[in-house]
């Protein structure tokens, strides 16, 4: 065994060598995995568990935290309104991205470079930069407290890496196909819908991940836009709630725990995607 | 009819690329050009920030007024702090942990899996657990330490601590990010190349420092500059977590920004704050492509190659 790793692998040396590299890994593990770990069990105490016996297993155990989130309106209010943020977002995001990608990456035209310039130099400026003007213009359209003033930013926003993203998969999709298409008969609007789309799934569904993990975890756009509470998202429900039962710890974590379920869930089924998307994400912005 | 065909033609494919541009231009001039516009606009003038555009002129006065603030000096201080610590301390610890985890270690999914699953958490999950987990009295943080011996600290509380607590919180949820750029960046290193190095007679440090560390190159600029972007829109979880507090000891540029825009309703002094960001953001990232990731950007970059 340790022959086979030696060479596969250029820095492992003898067994003691090994241990120690081992024992950096777990140290990690612990280190991440400990919080999230105090944060279930932490749900299954009472808050003055909590405080006399932080880490060992509850005792006994306390399901009526759990079962409080799960009992109360508000929670599933909060999880609908994010998921109806995140699915609209995705949609606009991946379907305006996917158009212009189609023309930067398939159309000669003077000025399409700069013009890619410049969606693509909207990755490099923060989010926190616009909010200010972002809701004096809102404000303006009449649109805040309503989820279009969340999800059109957002979608403005995550244009620039789904069209550079989207664009270089487009580009990859050999020339002949589109020139059988069009000989065939086929619009140019045709080859995009019939052709081109369906056979960049991969990439569509790396961007609508990108999209969907970006959309449930925004915070600041929410903040601002939303003061009614019944339009809350789970960020916004998470800060709200400890805010309300700061002193209740065991509640607050119970909560975060659930929060945390979909996304870790998502996470699960979309990993692949995920981590695609920021990789390609990053080396092409 | 006096078009000849050519031109209707050109004419028609000009229509047809404008309309498929058409939504994502509105979009993006409509939701993130004229927002920066307006907050260049409003940079120059006194405004509360009701109805109407602002009126009363007062040329560069929040840009003098915003260099002469201990606080916003502050805040260019404690960013500059957060990006060292990043390159320093953070950046060294996912690029070992990736390469570890290229090794055949076992369980090193599981590891992998579960190093990058804080990245998916949002800010304000992961800052409500750390404040129950860095609580000053007894809290876990303090439970784990009084182990060792060593005391109670106050983390987010203590003007002293609150960077380093806050840094932690960051390591923890974004070091599995920049480790997983890394494991791609690594697969992406042919491995004919560690292979002959080692044939040479590389040791495995030798190797890593000599073939993979350079190859390696573009990766480490990318995440350089992705922490630093980090840096400078921090906002998330400090708002959550102190809100910039205590006395502004934790206060960020975005934050900053918030107080005044959201909070004190002196819109016009927040948007110099926007303004001042946009710049930062702009020559830092005109400076970097420029000198930095030159080689990179000329398509040499083939380390990450192609994902998909």
């Amino acid at each position: 065994m340790s022959a086979i790793r030696r060479r596969h692998s250029p820095t492992s040396g003898g067994p003691l060598r090994s241990l120690s590299l081992h024992a950096i890994v777990v140290i990690t593990a612990l280190f991440v995995g400990i919080p999230l770990l105090y944060g279930v069990l932490g749900g299954f105490k009472t808050t003055r568990q909590l405080s006399s016996n932080p880490i060992g297993l509850p005792d006994p155990w306390v399901p009526e935290n759990y079962t409080g989130v799960l009992a109360s309106g508000s929670f599933w209010r909060m999880l609908w309104n994010s998921t109806y943020i995140a699915t609209l977002t995705t949609l606009i995001v991946v379907a305006v991205s996917a158009l212009a990608a189609f023309v930067f990456a398939r159309f000669a035209f003077r000025g399409r470079e700069a013009l890619f310039t410049m969606f693509a130099a909207g990755l490099m400026f923060p989010f926190a930069v616009a909010i200010l003007p972002l809701f004096v213009l809102l404000r303006m359209f009449g649109l805040l407290d309503n989820p279009l003033g969340v999800i059109l930013p957002q979608a403005a926003f995550g244009m620039p890496m789904t069209i550079i993203i989207l664009r270089g998969f487009f580009r990859a999709i050999p020339g002949e196909i589109e020139e059988a298409a069009i000989l065939d008969g086929c619009s140019s609007f045709g080859f995009f819908w019939r052709i081109l789309l369906p056979m960049a799934r991969p990439a569509i569904a790396t961007v609508s991940v990108l999209a969907v993990v970006n959309s449930w975890n925004q915070f600041m756009l929410p903040l601002v836009v939303f003061s009614d509470d019944s339009l809350s998202t789970i960020p916004l429900g998470v800060q709200q709630f400890q805010g309300q039962y700061s002193t209740d710890v065991a509640k607050v974590m119970a909560y975060i725990v659930v929060a945390m379920l979909p996304a870790l869930g998502f996470y699960a089924v979309a990993e692949r995607q995920l981590v695609s998307g920021l990789t390609a994400g990053a080396v092409k912005g | 009819m006096k078009t000849t065909r050519p031109r209707s033609h050109r004419l028609r494919g000009f229509t047809k690329i404008l309309l498929f541009l058409l939504p994502s231009l509105v979009l993006f001039f409509g939701l993130v050009v004229a927002p920066i516009l307006l907050a260049f606009y409003a940079s120059v003038f006194k405004w509360n920030g009701m109805r109407g555009l602002p009126t009363d002129f007062i040329g560069m006065t929040n840009f003098t007024r915003l260099l002469a603030d201990e606080v916003f000096l502050g805040d260019l201080w404690r960013g500059l702090l957060l990006i060292i610590f990043s390159v320093a301390i953070q950046l060294p610890l996912s690029l070992g942990i990736a390469m570890l985890l290229n090794q055949k270690i076992h369980g090193r999914a599981f590891f992998r899996l579960l190093f990058f699953a804080p990245y998916v958490l949002s800010e304000a999950i992961t800052a409500v657990l750390f404040m129950m987990i860095l609580k000053p009295t007894d809290g876990l943080a303090n439970y784990i330490l009084g182990w060792f011996g060593i005391d109670p600290l106050d983390w987010f509380a203590d003007p002293s601590t609150v960077m380093m607590s806050l840094f932690i919180v960051m390591t923890w949820k974004y070091f599995g990010f920049h480790m997983i750029l890394y494991i791609a960046g690594r697969q992406g290193i042919p491995k004919e190349l560690t292979e002959a190095a080692q044939i040479d007679g590389a040791t495995g440090w030798k190797t890593f420092r000599y073939v993979t560390l350079p190859l390696l190159g573009p990766t480490i600029r990318i995440s350089v500059f992705l922490s630093v972007i980090g840096a400078i829109q921090l906002f998330d979880l400090v708002w959550i977590i102190t809100g910039g507090g205590p006395s502004h000891s934790s206060e960020t540029m975005a934050v900053t920004m918030f107080q005044f825009g959201f909070k004190r309703f002196q819109v016009g002094y927040a948007s110099a704050i926007s303004v001042v960001m946009f710049f930062i953001s702009l020559v830092f990232a005109l400076f970097y492509q420029r000198y930095v990731m030159r080689r990179d950007l000329e398509g040499a970059s083939t380390v990450l190659g192609d994902q998909r």
